[in-house]
Formats: C-alpha cells, sequence, structure tokens
C-alpha cells in the first residue's frame, strides 16, 4: 500500500484547544489540565484512506504571541492546516480570520484549509454561531467543523477531511515536499552500532 | 571511551594540604580529602562542564560592579535616606482598592501582604510586567512608585539598592530594560533577594533574549510585555517556588542521578556519538537531576542556564507527548539569540527527558533522528536497565554512611559545579518540615556567603537539630545533625563523610565529561 506523508499544522489562538486536538487525534486521550504549548510540538498518526496509508506529520504551534514570528516556519510547505478558534470565544474566532489572511498570502498556494470551532461541548456559554462559522468557512472554501477534543466529536472527521482533500497521488511531492527545509528527509543512514 | 583520565594540572600550589602526586593517581585512596578547588570529592577530571561554575558570588557580581561604580558618584546615604522616606508612601499605595480578576487575590488584603516573598518586574516607564501574587494590573500604581523610587535616585546619579522598613527589605535591581523589586521579610541579606531576582531577569531573557526586549522597548517605550510573556507567567512562578525549595539553585549548583561510572560512561558516549553539525549541548535530565552532559568543544554550559533548561522542562507537561521544538535564549551564554532545543522524553511516562540543543531553527528533523540514533544505541545496551533501575530508588539514604548522629547535608563540589545530598529523613518527610530545613540551609548558607564578613565554618545548637557549614575553596558543606550531637561529634562525622564522598564520587558525581 503507498504511503503518503502529509505535513498538516494547527494554528490559531493561545487555549482554544489545538494540542488537545492533537492528543485526541494521536492518542485518543484527553488531559483537561495540559499546560501550554511551548514553541511547537511533533507528532505523526498512520491511517488507511482508500488505498493508501495517510501519515500525518502534525506540528502543534504554540498559540502565544511570542512564538508568532515562528508560525512561517511550520505552514511552510504544510499540505493542510487547521485552524482552531474556541466557539465560547469570540475573540478566537477574529483571530482565526487573522491566521486565514496570513495563510492566503504567504502560505502554499494549495493549501487545504480546514476551520475548527473547539469546545463544542460548551455549547452553553457559545458566543460564536455555528452558522456565522460555516458561512464564513464556505466563503474561503475551507472545511468546517464543530469539534470537541474533550468528548471526542468530529476529530478524526477533520483529519478525514483532510485526506479527501488532498490532491490524488502523482501530486504528492508536489504539495507537501518542496521548499522547505522542516520536511522528514527521506535519506536516512542508520548505522548499526556495535 | 575517555583516554584521557589524567588530572588537568591547575596550579594548586600555594596553600595545598594534600601533597599533589597523590592527587594525580589515587583519588579515593587520599588520606586527606582535598580542601583545594579541583582535588576535592566530585571535582571534574577533565575540564569542567560549566563556565565558572563555583560561586555564588558569581551571580550576584555584576549588580555588585553596576552598584561601586554608580557609589563612585554622589552619597549612599542620602539615597537611603530617600528611601526610606519614599516607603512610607510605599506602604500606602499598596491600599489602593484593587481591580482584581484572576490569581484570584485581593492585592489590598492582609494575606497579600503576608505572603513571605514578593516579586515584581516592571518596564522602566514603570508598566507592570510580572508580579509574583495578585494581578499586574492591581498593582499598576504600586509598581509606578517603585519606579518613581528608581528614577528619583537615578537622577543624583545614584542607584538605589535597597530599603529596610518595618522588617521588610524592598531590594532593587536595575537592568535596563527592566526593573525588578522584591519584597520580603524572611531573607538574612538584599544579596539573597538580588540572587532570586537575577534569576527572574533571566529567566526572562530567555523568554525573549535581550536583543528583542532592548529594541522593543527602543521602538515602544510604554510597551505592554505581559502581550508577549502571556502564557509563560508559570515558568516565572515555578521558577520562583525552586528557589525556595531547590538546593541546587541555592548552591549554584546541579546535583546527579547516582549510577554506577561504567553505566554513565556508556550512557554519555551514546549520546556522544549521535551528534550533528548544529549540535552544541545534549542533556539528558532524570527529573531535576542530571543524567549526563555532552557538549560542542569550547562551549560551556553555566549552571544558571541549565537550571532555567530545568525549570523550562520541569514545568510544562506539553513536552510530555510527541516531540518539542522550541526556541530558548540560554543567557549566560549569549543573550543575543536563540537556540533551539529538541525536547522529548525517552519513553511515555519515564522521567528520562532528552534536551538537544542546537543553533539552527530548521535542525529539527536532524535532532529528532539524533534522538533516535541515541535511543537506538541505548537499549541495546545494559546500561540503560541500570538507568531505569537507578531511577526506581529515590535517591541514597543517610544510613548507608553510618554517621548516626548525621540527618542530612549538602555537599557542593566547586570546580565541577555538582552538589550531592541525600533524601530526606523520616524526620523531614513532611513539606513543612522541608522548608524548615531548607530555610535553615539558607541561613547557613548566608553566614558563609556574607557579603563584607563570610565566614569559613559555622555551627549552631538548636533546639529541633544542630547545624553546621564549612567553606573551603574545593567544597561547601552544609549538615543537619540530631540536637543531642556535640561538636566534637560533629567534626569527626565531617571527615568520615568527606572519605566517604570520596569513595562513592564515581556514582555521585559526573567526573569526566565527554564533547562531540
Amino acid at each position: 500500500m503507498a504511503l503518503r506523508e502529509l505535513k498538516v499544522c494547527l494554528l490559531g489562538e493561545t487555549g482554544v484547544g489545538k494540542s488537545s486536538i492533537v492528543w485526541r487525534f494521536v492518542e485518543d486521550s484527553f488531559d483537561p489540565n495540559i499546560n501550554p504549548t511551548i514553541g511547537a510540538s511533533f507528532m505523526t498518526k498512520t491511517v488507511q484512506y482508500q488505498n493508501e496509508l495517510h501519515k500525518f506529520l502534525i506540528w502543534d504551534t504554540a498559540g502565544q504571541e511570542r512564538f508568532r514570528a515562528l508560525a512561517p516556519m511550520y505552514y511552510r510547505g504544510s499540505a493542510a492546516a487547521i485552524i482552531v478558534y474556541d466557539i465560547t470565544k469570540e475573540e478566537s474566532f477574529q483571530t482565526l480570520k487573522n491566521w486565514v489572511k496570513e495563510l492566503r498570502q504567504h502560505g502554499p498556494p494549495n493549501i487545504v484549509v480546514a476551520v475548527a470551532g473547539n469546545k463544542c461541548d460548551l455549547s452553553d456559554a457559545r458566543e460564536v454561531l455555528e452558522k456565522d462559522a460555516k458561512d464564513y468557512a464556505d466563503s474561503i472554501h475551507a472545511i468546517f467543523v464543530e469539534t470537541s477534543a474533550k468528548n471526542a466529536i468530529n476529530i478524526n472527521e477533520v483529519f478525514i477531511e483532510i485526506s479527501k482533500r488532498i490532491p490524488v497521488t502523482d501530486a504528492a511531492g508536489g504539495t507537501s515536499g518542496k521548499g522547505f527545509k522542516l520536511g522528514r528527509q527521506e535519506s536516512e543512514s542508520r548505522r548499526t552500532c556495535c | 571511551m575517555d583516554e584521557e583520565r589524567q588530572r588537568p594540572s591547575v596550579p594548586w600550589e600555594n596553600g595545598t594540604l594534600a601533597p599533589a602526586h597523590h592527587l594525580c593517581t589515587e583519588r579515593a585512596d587520599s588520606p586527606t580529602p582535598g580542601l583545594v578547588e579541583g582535588t576535592e570529592p566530585g571535582a571534574g577530571q577533565k575540564n569542567a562542564m560549566f563556565v565558572h561554575a563555583q560561586s555564588f558570588e558569581d551571580l550576584t557580581a555584576e549588580a555588585e560592579e553596576a552598584r561601586k561604580e554608580a557609589e563612585v558618584f554622589g552619597s549612599r546615604e542620602c539615597a537611603e535616606d530617600v528611601g526610606v522616606l519614599v516607603e512610607e508612601k510605599r506602604v500606602e499605595q499598596l491600599n489602593i482598592p484593587p481591580d482584581c480578576r484572576s490569581k484570584e487575590e485581593d492585592v489590598s488584603s492582609e494575606a497579600w501582604r503576608s505572603h513571605k516573598k514578593h516579586m515584581f518586574v516592571l518596564s522602566e516607564a514603570g508598566k507592570p510586567i510580572y508580579t509574583r501574587y495578585g494581578t499586574e494590573e492591581a498593582l499598576s500604581s504600586t509598581m509606578g512608585v517603585m519606579m518613581a523610587l528608581v528614577s528619583f535616585v537615578e537622577a543624583e546619579n545614584n542607584i538605589i539598592r535597597s530599603i529596610h522598613a518595618d522588617g521588610c527589605k524592598v531590594v532593587f535591581l536595575t537592568k535596563s530594560p527592566l526593573v525588578l523589586v522584591g519584597v520580603s521579610r524572611a531573607c538574612r541579606s538584599d544579596k539573597e533577594l538580588l540572587r532570586e531576582l537575577q534569576y527572574v531577569y533571566y529567566q526572562i531573557v530567555s523568554l525573549l533574549t535581550l536583543t528583542q526586549l532592548n529594541h522593543i522597548f527602543q521602538h515602544k517605550q510604554n510597551y505592554d510585555l505581559r502581550r508577549l510573556l502571556a502564557g509563560s507567567e508559570y515558568l516565572t512562578d515555578n521558577l520562583l517556588h525552586r528557589l525556595d525549595h531547590d538546593p541546587g539553585l541555592l548552591l549554584s549548583a546541579v546535583t546527579c542521578l547516582p549510577l554506577a561510572s561504567s553505566s554513565r560512561g556508556v550512557i554519555s558516549s551514546s549520546l556522544q556519538a549521535a551528534k550533528s553539525k548544529n549540535l552544541v549541548f545534549s542533556i539528558l535530565l532524570a527529573g531535576d537531576r542530571l543524567v549526563t552532559l555532552v557538549r560542542k568543544k569550547d562551549q560551556f554550559l553555566h549552571h544558571i542556564d541549565l537550571h532555567l533548561v530545568f525549570n523550562l522542562v520541569g514545568s510544562s507537561s506539553s513536552f510530555r507527548e510527541g516531540e518539542g521544538w522550541t526556541p530558548i535564549c540560554l543567557p549566560k551564554f549569549n543573550t543575543a539569540g536563540f537556540f533551539h532545543a529538541h525536547i522529548s522524553y525517552l519513553e511515555p511516562a519515564s522521567e528520562l527527558c532528552l534536551i538537544l540543543v542546537s543553533t539552527d531553527r530548521e535542525d529539527f528533523f536532524n535532532m529528532s533522528d539524533c534522538k533516535q540514533k541515541f535511543l537506538d544505541r541505548l537499549s541495546k545496551r545494559s546500561a540503560y536497565q541500570a538507568l531505569k533501575e537507578a531511577l526506581k530508588s529515590r535517591s541514597y539514604s543517610v544510613a548507608q554512611i553510618g554517621i548516626p548522629e548525621l540527618r542530612h547535608f549538602m555537599y557542593k563540589s566547586k570546580s565541577s559545579g555538582l552538589y550531592t545530598s541525600p533524601e530526606f529523613p523520616l524526620v523531614y518527610q513532611s513539606d513543612e518540615e522541608q522548608g524548615r530545613l531548607m530555610a535553615l540551609y539558607q541561613d547557613l548558607h548566608s553566614y558563609v556567603h556574607h557579603p563584607t564578613r563570610p565566614l569559613r565554618s559555622f555551627y549552631r545548637c538548636g533546639e529541633t537539630e544542630n547545624m553546621m557549614a564549612w567553606v573551603t575553596s574545593g567544597f561547601e558543606l552544609y549538615l543537619c545533625f540530631s540536637p543531642l550531637g556535640t561538636k566534637a561529634l560533629a567534626i569527626s562525622a565531617v571527615n568520615k563523610l568527606l572519605k566517604w564522598i570520596r569513595k562513592e564520587e564515581d556514582r555521585l558525581f559526573i567526573l569526566s565529561h565527554l564533547t562531540y
């Protein structure tokens, strides 16, 4: 079975639940007291999609202001970006729009964008209407989904949607491989030692 | 492995108590434990791992220099008078009704005021940047007053050092573009508080670099730095907690995981073999204890930088999963730039954390490969099992030494910058008792590091324990005895203890340091 590596980065304001989404997807676990990510965290997970294996190389970036300047390093060369906001925080949705703008201007041209409204388990405290977010996502041709990392709602679905939208195989090298150094290098000379 | 097992011929001709030729060959058999730097138990066999790691003074020296310069101008007494005058105003200012949100503390309350130690950071424009308790917003006028004090004294070409009033010490540290203020009722000397302020300063620099700090404030003097520090305050909170509890920060030293030297050797050489062009330091930690450190030739790590790394790793659960990649400035190495650290645990739920420090921000996958190489190599060796075994036991018990009246001790080898200390005995199991013992050690420490009259040795009988400190040019030793012991017993215990440490030094310390 063919293996494709897909670089995916998560962007969004601090505290919206980027790491929780990744943990839920990769480890199927949830920790309510997770510390803010420092710098960025890298994880992988391989899933089967149709007759291919998709290995997601996931860059979970820190949302804090001081790491802002590092973001291009992570979205550069990404096949997809998941931009996360918190449905209980209007402000985080505004931040999301800025991320979309930045990606349009500086990101890779064919990047698949997914808009994820996290913490949908807290709908009592909702500040961002699902319809507004959906309309916005449609207007930028992005995947839209409301998620809950806590209750494992729609987490795998985001990644499946991404798999669907990624152009078919022969373009693989083109979409995810070129022009960035932060991709895994293919040639690994692994010597066995004494 | 390491062929160069010879000790370096550091000049120790002046005042050597132990014959030098003994030291060159049979360290463990040396009749008198070395009292001279470089010969004490635990001294590194090749050049040291850290840069000028020996002294506590090292940390405070910079500030002292700046002060001395300032003292050349204008009279100091004048400054102090002014200080005390304005101090009364300050106390009034603290009563301003606050607007308290998070951190859930009312800064006008008695509870807030009675905290043992307050730390404040502000910008030179007087904008609040950090407070240990309460919220910065609620303290903006208080911090304004602090800045007014600093500028008022500065206008006379003076530098404000401290205010002593009402049993309280207020110590100022001006590190342009930041001003740091510590307030404590418990500290014995200004110097102690100053040392902690320095740590807080370095913590902030390690997040942003001094270059970036300067740049920001040059462009916008009244910039609110909290924007950039948002989400990182807990690092400073944790550092302050460590300053109260971790002997390593008190001693300006690092402790090692006790491990057979052959196992440590294998681990170190596995780490040494996993090298990469831009790799500067490889650090393997077991919780708060160092397992090994491999460095680029001629590059040294300062113990402050290492403590900042410990703090970063120890404070955050975010490195627990996956592989972390973060910029970090090591301020004692270079305040101008960032290194990039690859941080990951060797196994899930393990205490073993590997930190690979690279100069290149795009080096993540190279570092990731280095880690994999190290792990592949190590997991084939029995040393890995030995390491895991060593992790299971907390540390070592003081009973092993066979000195009945000795309860606890801290021994620091000055030349290696490493210290060793047994686990707390039963009497000091509770947090409260441990805190009390640490406070006693802090007392001893401030006596032997007194700025004007440092003591070489110190013995004090107390109701609950007898405390003793002894400092030579080679080591610092702090001991806690049962209250029933005598001074004579204590002194003979010290000799016995030093012999024991000498015998065990292979296990307790890292004696040889590898470079790539």
